[in-house]
């Protein structure tokens, strides 16, 4: 597999971080050494094999429909970069 | 005072030969000293951390002392921390106060811990040499031109130049075990679900997990009775009777059946570190135990399937800093989009992109099965290569780290050569199972080795016993740089 730079703007597109040209064939060039590593993975024949995402055999906890948390938000918001009466201010979305 | 144990320190305070305002004192003052130096701690606040000591003092003086109370540790700067700057090394945090407590600074807290200052670290723990953190590099303290390791390089340099008897690390690839190794020090990565993730800034969740630094093994053992515990705020937590992780420190290892893994004493190890790890299990064979030859055969997989797992599950988790809420936000854009784009980009360093980019594209459709998928299902071969092994022996040991602490700058442009520095330690996270780093010697320009042993899941007691046994015989961890002795 080889990566070209349309793949590497288009994934920056997707994880929404702006890259320059350069940046962009930086990156190419580092992420092709890292698929290089990767690639050994393919040599192995997993086809009878089960994903594994948790080391124990246990299930999703649930919990009661209740409310646990109290508001908080004037805390969280006087860390916010930009809020108005409560609201979290962004550019305006709908013109 | 700077060597005392963690239980020395707390005979003192119970005692009242010293106070916690005295203690706390001395080690700010000391931090105050060497920081400038080593770049440990990213935030110190001498103001808190003296109300702490005081609150810990009345505990002391009302009888409600615990083993911890009163008692100096060094926070890393992952673990939220209300009030305090919770950077997690990044300029995206630089901003950050956080408004809540992880659930591992909680139990510090009710322990009457005094948190002595917020500990520098790669940029959202991604990277083995510290120098990924928007804040700068941190300096190893046995040689101040070799890195300390990473991610918890600032916790292991704060434990090794003494500036704080013991510190927190979180481990997703040997984040707390390859800094130890590198510094001289002793850290444990329990088994996955132990300590809560809770308020613990997420990089890989199903691999993150937070864990003790210390000097000792004795030391480790007490700081994990506090961290240690089920928290329902977290979906991973595991739930389990409490245990004391020191009552079986004094055990024997008369008959302790030690796995070496053949593909650990191959290529990769260089001979100043397997000159310390062979003497060391020399040491253990004379403590009465026996060794057996075990095999880990997919070992050379656990790097690329980390490489997938680790970025993919951080690509997930990252996507949270938006510059909306909390965090960084750019000075300049056109459009929302534009915002996200440029406040992320600028943000974040460029080991998180990288990081970000690798972790979207094997996620991104027409590539799931043969990445993600396909790591995952290589991940359980590794664990079953585990529980064949431990099928033949009691616990695994072998070298922390291919070598000895590298210089500051020499792998910092090369990501695959730095990803490579964690061969040894990643496939244990993989696994979910628990693994220590204890000093065992020094190698190359005198810079210390790092003897890694990995347990069982929930051996965590057997491993300290393991390693405290060793302790009683060897000197190699209260050994420190001959520079930093006042």
């Amino acid at each position: 597999m080889s990566l070209s730079l349309d793949d590497i703007k288009r994934v920056a597109n997707l994880a929404c971080i702006e890259v320059s040209e350069t940046e962009a064939a930086t990156a190419l060039i580092q992420l092709s050494g890292i698929f290089g590593l990767i690639e050994q993975m393919q040599a192995v024949d997993t086809s009878a094999i089960e994903p594994m995402s948790h080391a124990q055999d246990v299930v999703q906890r649930l919990r009661d429909d209740t409310v646990t948390e109290s508001d908080q938000r004037e805390l969280f918001q006087s860390i916010a970069p930009k809020t108005e009466v409560g609201l979290y201010l962004v550019p305006k979305v709908i013109e | 005072m700077l060597n005392s144990s963690l239980k020395q320190l707390s005979t003192l305070l119970a005692t009242k030969k010293i106070s916690s305002v005295e203690l706390t004192g001395e080690f700010l003052k000391r931090v105050k000293a060497l920081n400038p130096d080593y770049n440990a701690f990213i935030t110190v606040d001498e103001k808190m951390s003296l109300a702490q000591a005081q609150t810990a003092d009345a505990m002391i003086a009302s009888g409600q002392a615990q083993p911890l109370t009163g008692i100096p540790i060094a926070q890393k700067d992952i673990f939220c921390t209300k009030g305090w700057l919770t950077t997690c090394g990044s300029k995206m945090l630089s901003n950050f106060v956080s408004p809540y407590d992880a659930g591992v600074i909680e139990r510090f807290n009710a322990a009457g811990a005094v948190n002595i200052g917020k500990t520098n670290m790669d940029e959202f723990a991604m990277g083995s040499s510290n120098e990924t953190s928007f804040y700068g590099p941190v300096k190893n303290p046995w040689d101040i031109t070799a890195v300390p390791g990473g991610s918890s390089g600032g916790s292991a340099c704060a434990v090794a130049a003494r500036m704080a008897p013991a510190a927190t690390g979180t481990d997703t690839g040997g984040s707390i075990r390859q800094p130890a190794a590198l510094c001289g020090i002793s850290g444990i990565k329990p088994t996955y679900g132990l300590v809560s993730r809770y308020g613990m800034i997420a990089f890989a969740s199903s691999l993150d997990q937070g864990g003790p630094m210390a000097k000792s093994a004795e030391d480790l053992a007490l700081m994990l009775n506090v961290m240690a515990g089920f928290d329902t705020r977290d979906s991973t937590s595991l739930q389990r009777a409490p245990e004391d992780y020191a009552r079986d420190l004094a055990g024997p290892l008369q008959g302790l059946r030690i796995g070496l893994p053949k593909e650990y004493f191959v290529a990769g190890m260089s001979a100043d570190v397997a000159r310390a790890v062979e003497a060391a299990i020399a040491e253990y064979r004379k403590l009465g135990a026996e060794t057996v030859e075990v095999s880990l055969p997919n070992t050379k997989l656990s790097i690329p399937v980390y490489y997938v797992l680790a970025p993919a599950e951080a690509s997930s988790n990252l996507s949270r800093f938006d510059g909306v809420r909390y965090g960084y936000r750019a000075p300049e854009y056109t459009d929302l989009n534009d915002m996200y784009q440029k406040s992320r980009a600028q943000g974040f360093g460029a080991e998180v992109k990288r990081r970000i980019l690798i972790g979207t594209y094997v996620l991104s459709h027409g590539y799931y099965d043969a990445y993600y998928i396909q790591a995952q299902k290589l991940r359980r071969l590794i664990a079953q290569d585990f529980a064949a092994a431990f099928a033949q022996c009691d616990i695994i040991m072998g070298p922390t780290t291919p070598t000895v602490a590298f210089a500051l700058g020499e792998k910092s442009s090369n990501p695959v050569q730095m990803y490579l520095s964690d061969t040894y330690t990643i496939a244990t996270n993989l696994a979910g199972l628990p693994g220590m780093s204890i000093p065992a010697g020094f190698g190359d320009n005198n810079r210390p080795v790092g003897l890694h042993i990995i347990g069982n899941y929930f051996a965590e007691a057997q491993m300290l016993n393991v390693a405290h046994q060793y302790q009683q015989v060897t000197d190699w961890h209260i050994r420190m740089p001959d520079k930093l002795i006042a």
